[in-house]
């Protein structure tokens, strides 16, 4: 087996998911410089969710199909109430308020969620209800399943069809415009506060379905999954250039295989001294460099643009 | 068709304009000059509420529109030209005139509006997909006017067209303002460049620290002596 071609694949799917977690980070970051590190959270919470309906329901003896479609639309209906509750709740009070101010605001969100998360669903792994065929594909002495292949599919879809959004819509345009200038954007008759609640309630969207991957991908979840899935997130937005949304999907498929190959290749590197389950520190040297050498990322904006 | 009783406008402590009273009538084109720091963005700000007056009122076609919020100002017909233009950097040209309709759904007339502008700005015709943030000054000046002229306004307000520009850039550029204002748009102009603001308007107001001191017909104002003195540098 290929060990290199594997690995990529690997990577791969992971990325895409990332990419799809960065989106959302990066959109409501675009749109009013926020960093919203709550935003993991609601990930965790639209996989949790899913479990709750889809297990309930294939434990009920319906079809796995449609307890899978319940499980997913579930999940991103509450995730999207989620960021929206948010935003109103949380942000809004505080959008002249000095810069730290919601950051410490958005940390304190995330430990509310999680904890309310621990609450509803208990402490322990819960196991993910199998939702896809398991089939396995073999090319040029590399392996990939039915789940991997979908995930890559369906976050290719889903981030060209944002991007239609956002390129190809009013809303896009105006939710572009605000981010650009939002008090001239407002003389244009666009209502601020509704521009901003999409891009909470549209990434909190597609929080859900990385979410529902992740759970289909793992085959488990948990309370606190939320905090480094959102944390490598935030690195790919970084990676690709915080607000930018090609950005983030680079972003997030360059650092899914940064990381596997990291993993695949760790072992030999060091001479056997760490293992694969070292593969979270590649993350953490990629947020350093770019942080040190180029932190607008790679498709960045100048600093100083927004304001 | 535009009345402003007692506005006044503060920045905490900075009192930047105090209670002024002044109105503008249909069709008419209205200046209001001063120096640099007398208020007049302030003025024009406070009536698009993009800041909040500390007191007065502002009545558009009879309606209080003091309270109502940027994005229902222009709705009600009211569209700023802001100081500095605000142009939108990371979309096109084209794209900038459309957020000017953003307010209206009649996409057949927007794209004939699209080409009125074009008409009288054949500049942006020429750069119509190239990024607004890399226009000129000049240039971005005439998007900033298209694209409010793009939401159909009753009244047009606009905050210095002429600032930071070339001779002949302003020429064209109040050269348009005057065709505007001669279809029957209804404007409010202001300008530290007095002649130029007094000979496009019909009447004008003299701010100067947050007061107007000074009204009348332009062509009046023109041959005041203290407008001559402090403004047309003789
Ligand atoms: N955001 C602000 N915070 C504090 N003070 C302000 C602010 N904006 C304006 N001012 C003050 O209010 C006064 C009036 O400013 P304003 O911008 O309305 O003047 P202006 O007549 O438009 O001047 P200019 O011709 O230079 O554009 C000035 O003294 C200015 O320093
Ligand atoms: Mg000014």
């Amino acid at each position: 087996m290929d060990i290199f071609l594997q690995q990529i694949i690997n990577g791969l799917v992971q990325g895409s998911i990332y990419a799809l977690v960065a989106l959302g980070y990066t959109m409501v970051y675009g749109i009013m410089g926020l960093i919203n590190f709550a935003h993991g959270e609601v990930v965790m919470i639209g996989t949790l969710v899913t479990i709750t309906v889809a297990g309930t329901m294939i434990k009920a003896g319906m079809p796995v199909v449609l307890a899978g479609f319940a499980g997913l639309s579930a999940s991103v209906l509450v995730c999207m109430a989620l960021g929206w509750g948010l935003e109103r709740i949380a942000y809004r009070p505080l959008r002249n308020a000095p810069r730290l101010t919601p950051l410490i605001t958005a940390i304190g969100m995330s430990i509310v969620l999680q904890n309310l998360a621990m609450m509803i669903w208990g402490r322990n792994y819960m196991t993910f209800p199998p939702l896809l065929p398991k089939m396995d594909f073999e090319v040029a002495g590399a392996n990939f399943t039915a789940v991997q292949l979908i995930i890559v599919l369906v976050s290719s879809l889903t981030m060209g069809g944002l991007l239609l959004l956002v390129y190809r819509t009013k809303l896009g345009m105006a939710m572009r415009a605000t981010s650009q200038n939002p008090a001239v954007a407002s003389l244009m008759g666009v209502n601020i506060n509704r521009v901003i609640a999409a891009a909470f309630v549209i990434g909190s969207a597609l929080g859900a379905l990385a979410g529902v991957m992740v759970g289909t991908y793992y085959e488990i979840a948990h309370y606190q999954m939320g905090f480094m899935l959102g944390l490598k997130a935030f690195t790919a937005a970084v990676l690709g250039g915080i607000g930018n949304l090609a950005g983030a999907m680079l972003g997030g498929v360059l650092l899914g295989i940064i990381e596997a190959l990291g993993a695949g290749y760790i072992g030999d590197l060091t001479g056997g001294f760490l293992g694969s389950h070292y593969q979270d520190i590649f993350a953490f040297i990629v947020l350093i460099i770019v942080l040190m050498f180029k932190p607008s990322g790679l498709f960045g904006e100048k600093t100083g643009d927004r304001a | 068709m535009l009345e402003v009783t007692g506005l006044h406008v503060a920045y905490g402590g900075i009192q930047a304009v105090r209670s002024i009273t002044f109105h503008v009538k249909q069709g008419e084109t209205v200046a209001l000059i001063g120096a640099n720091g007398a208020g007049k963005t302030s003025t024009l700000k406070a009536i698009s509420r993009v800041i909040d007056a500390v007191g007065g009122d502002v009545h558009f076609c009879g309606e209080k529109i003091t309270r109502l919020l940027p994005h229902d100002i222009i709705r009600k017909g009211i569209a700023l030209v802001p100081e500095g233009r605000g142009v939108f950097p990371r979309l096109t040209v084209a794209e900038n005139l459309a957020m000017g309709a953003y307010v209206r759904d009649d996409k057949a007339d927007i794209a004939l509006d699209m080409e009125r502008m074009y008409a009288y700005f054949p500049r942006l015709k020429e750069r119509a997909g190239q990024l607004a943030g890399t226009l000129s000054g000049g240039e971005q000046q005439m998007l900033a006017i298209g694209r409010a002229l793009m939401s159909r306004p009753k009244m047009l307000l606009l905050d210095e067209p002429s600032m930071g520009l070339a001779p002949i850039m302003v020429q064209k550029i109040f050269e348009v303002v005057r065709a505007v204002a001669a279809e029957g748009m209804t404007i409010l102009l202001i300008e530290q460049n007095a002649k130029l603001a007094l000979e496009s308007s019909q009447r004008g107001y003299v701010m100067e620290s947050g007061q107007i001191t000074l009204n009348g017909e332009s062509a009046k104002l023109l041959d005041d002596p203290k407008v001559r003195a402090a403004y047309l540098g003789e």
